[in-house]
């Protein structure tokens, strides 16, 4: 199963490092890994994607990652109503003939241009991963040049619908 | 007048200008007196290019330094006055050979939980990442083996790192905490100032120490309707300085103790609710109260994959309740119904202070005291097979009365030492138990010796882990500290050599070592008094000699090569599949 994780980090060289290596280490396998300042120039905050089959396994990979001494705070929230975002940049064929039919099919996904050549055209799309696959689909046949994602970033909603299941160890 | 160079010029120009002139001191200085601050005593290091200005300010302001002869002497010594004191160790070496050199002691220690700073050298900051000369990247290499690593980018956080590295090393669950010093962070110049703040401000890590209510009360109730109830007890329970609340609470509610191999010495090795060690090669009685307990409580100790044999099998009717200060190692291995995180102590306080019913446990400790009747440790001796290493065991017991501190390695030695001697105290038992290490033990004893002067020193050795570190003889030579180094000599690596007997058909591939140095003449030559000891009557002669002497000695024990350690649970079996329980 797949699950959002974000931790809230010290802002300091190494961390990342710190992060990923102890991942590494327990054989969990990182989708994708976001990291950026929060409003506080100090402090960090990762969102990262992880594959775990067993929750037992989820606590250890949390319990470990809380145990690092720059790590303030770790969440999963996979089962939290959460907004997640992710940012692709998609370089497309586009020669004018195709043009205003690719800009047509591309406008429900609100993508911008972003730079054009003479038969090519970058499109930026943002929204849930899931968007963004849906996009990279209906662009495809028309030949992606180049492609590059973010990976997600993501932080939970203001309200919660429905209460998350705690680590066994608070129960 | 003089021309200033250019780098005078600079610290003329650096000296700050303030009503109160404060003083001027480089890194290094500060350094020193970080440590002092600390109430270091010993340091045990090798010094090496990039570490020169911190040995110079050293020259200047002696702490106590002990020159071991290669890096991992250095490291394993620090572990065992570690272990010992209860202090934390304190290591230097120089940049890249000298820090990889302390990579198997830092590992050795994150695995057994011991407090250790290890400051390592480093090339100058204008020049790391270059592939400078003795660089390496030891932040990269230590990261997952540390509890937690710094490298010093500013003079100005100098003390502030050193002293957050004393206290995450030594709380919590201690561990190995790495600083490592660019060589021109020691020599750069450093304001001191008044209001600098001493005290350690750490968010992101703030240990658990007191356990939570409900869940001790859950635990209490848990006992009082328990028929089969077991304390496993592991090194926490020393770290936590329990020994005493343990027996207390093992006597109040009439339980029956385990210990785990590190644990040992936190209960009396006579004490009747004792069972003996538990695991791979514990007692047949402690394995199979594991297997048929109702309740498991395991009071600091990791369930270790030698301790719990198969976990597919592993107490299958128990109740567990976890204490533990690390919340990762509840659940981490054996899912766990009352997890409490804490300090063993305050833990083990909470649960006596408890008015609980007891259960009634007299049926369970009379049937567990028949099976330690009925299965003790056994071994097959005559004189035509010659000395036995559980004889020569039982002979260090009865002359150092259980009170001796005893370091080993890993092995075929380690494993008789854990059967045959009986602890009679915590911190008398300093072996490499996480990580297995050969060539912890002889350095061990010297750091442990260090600790404790007065303290009867012993370290069992194997023949081949000996040749990994016997260069710190040379420390034995100098310090003359009465160690007694005991090798069990085999002319194997014993444990090796075992397993290839057992599962890989006595196919003894490259576990035999038939060509040994003469380790008497190996001593003499570091002025060292030797013994060689091949029979039961020489050994009960010489042995009793040689410990009682206090000069350092080496005692070379030819012991029979076949001797297997028994009983055994087998790589993948249960703890109920023990074989070689009773003589064949």
């Amino acid at each position: 199963m797949k699950r959002i994780i974000t931790v809230t980090v010290l802002n300091q060289s190494g961390v990342l490092n710190r992060v990923t290596g102890l991942l590494m280490k327990r054989q969990f396998n990182i989708e994708s890994i976001t990291v950026g300042h929060t409003i506080q120039p100090d402090i960090s905050k990762m969102t990262f994607v992880v594959n775990v089959e067993d929750e037992q396994k989820l606590e250890q990979l949390l319990k470990q990652l809380q145990k690092q001494v720059d790590v303030l705070k770790v969440n999963d929230i996979t089962e939290k109503q959460i907004v997640v975002r992710e940012l692709a940049l998609v370089k497309v064929v586009s020669p004018p003939a195709v043009r205003a039919e690719i800009n047509s099919i591309v406008e429900p996904f609100r993508a911008s241009i972003i730079d054009t050549g003479k038969n090519v055209v970058t499109f930026q799309v943002t929204g849930s991963p899931e968007k963004i696959d849906a996009f990279i689909d209906l662009i495809k046949p028309y030949g992606i040049k180049e492609l590059t994602r973010t990976g997600v970033t993501a932080f939970v909603r203001e309200t919660q619908k429905v209460n998350t299941p705690q680590l066994s160890i608070l129960k | 007048m003089m021309k200033l160079t250019v780098e005078e010029t600079e610290q003329v120009y650096e000296e700050p200008i303030t009503a109160e002139a404060p003083m001027q001191l480089n890194g290094a200085d500060v350094f020193i007196e970080t440590l002092h601050k600390h109430q270091v005593e010993v340091i045990f290091g090798y010094p090496g290019g990039a570490v020169l200005p911190i040995y110079d300010a050293l020259y200047k302001n002696p702490i106590k330094h002990i020159l071991a002869r290669h890096e991992q002497g250095a490291i394993h010594a620090a572990e065992g006055y570690a272990r010992v004191s209860g202090k934390v160790g304190v290591v230097i070496a120089t940049s890249g050979p000298g820090a990889t050199n302390l990579v198997t002691g830092i590992a050795d220690a994150m695995m057994d939980s011991i407090p250790l700073v290890v400051f390592t050298g480093q090339v100058a900051t204008t020049v790391i990442g270059t592939d400078a000369f003795q660089e390496a990247d030891i932040i990269g290499i230590t990261q997952p083996i540390t509890k937690h690593n710094y490298q010093v980018k500013d003079v100005a956080d100098f003390p502030r790192i050193i002293n957050e590295a004393f206290h995450i090393a030594s709380t919590g669950r201690p561990g190995p905490v790495v600083v490592d010093i660019p060589k021109n962070m020691a020599t750069s110049m450093f304001v001191t100032s008044k209001e600098e703040s001493q005290e350690v401000n750490l968010p992101g890590y703030q240990p658990t120490t007191t356990p939570n209510f409900l869940q001790i009360q859950k635990a209490a109730q848990a006992i009082s309707t328990a028929k089969q109830p077991l304390i496993l007890a592991g090194a926490g329970v020393l770290f936590a300085k329990a020994s005493d609340e343990l027996a207390a609470f093992a006597e109040k509610y009439q339980i029956p103790i385990t210990n785990t191999l590190l644990g040992l010495g936190s209960i009396e090795g006579n004490h009747p609710l004792f069972l003996g060690m538990a695991g791979m090669h514990g007692t047949y009685t402690a394995n199979m109260a594991i297997q048929t307990c109702d309740l498991l409580i395991n009071v600091g100790a990791r369930f270790d994959d030698r301790l719990t044999g198969n976990l597919n099998y592993f107490a299958p009717n128990a109740k567990v309740v976890h204490i533990d200060i690390d919340p990762a190692e509840i659940g981490k291995n054996v899912p766990t119904e009352i997890p409490i995180v804490a300090d063993a102590k305050e833990a083990l306080e909470a649960l006596l202070a408890q008015d609980s019913p007891n259960g009634n446990t007299a049926a369970w400790l009379e049937s567990l005291n028949v099976s330690k009747e009925q299965y003790p440790f056994h071994y097959q001796a005559s004189e035509e097979r010659g000395l036995l290493p559980q004889q020569v065991l039982e002979l260090v017991h009865e002359y150092t009365n259980g009170d001796a501190i005893v370091t080993t390695d890993v092995g075929q030695h380690q494993m008789w030492t854990a059967q045959y001697y009986k602890f009679r105290s915590p911190h008398n038992w300093v072996t490499s138990g996480g990580l297995g290490t050969m060539g912890f033990g002889f350095p061990a004893a010297i750091g442990a010796q260090l600790a404790k002067p007065t303290a009867k020193v012993v370290s069992i050795v194997g023949d081949a882990g000996f040749q990994m570190t016997l260069q710190e003889l040379s420390l034995l030579q100098e310090l003359r500290i009465p160690v007694k180094v005991i090798i069990l000599n085999n002319q194997a690596l014993g444990m090796v050599r075992q397993w290839q007997e057992t599962f890989h058909g006595e196919r003894f591939s490259q576990s035999l070592i038939p060509v040994q140095p003469d380790f008497v003449k190996l001593a003499a030559a570091y002025d060292i008094k030797g013994y060689k000891i091949e029979t039961f009557e020489d050994a009960k002669l010489q042995l009793k000699e040689a410990l009682e002497s206090d000069e350092p000695v080496l005692i070379d024990c030819r012991v029979v090569q076949k001797e297997c350690v028994y009983p055994m649970v087998a790589p993948g079996k249960g703890l109920h599949e023990m074989i070689g329980v009773k003589p064949e």
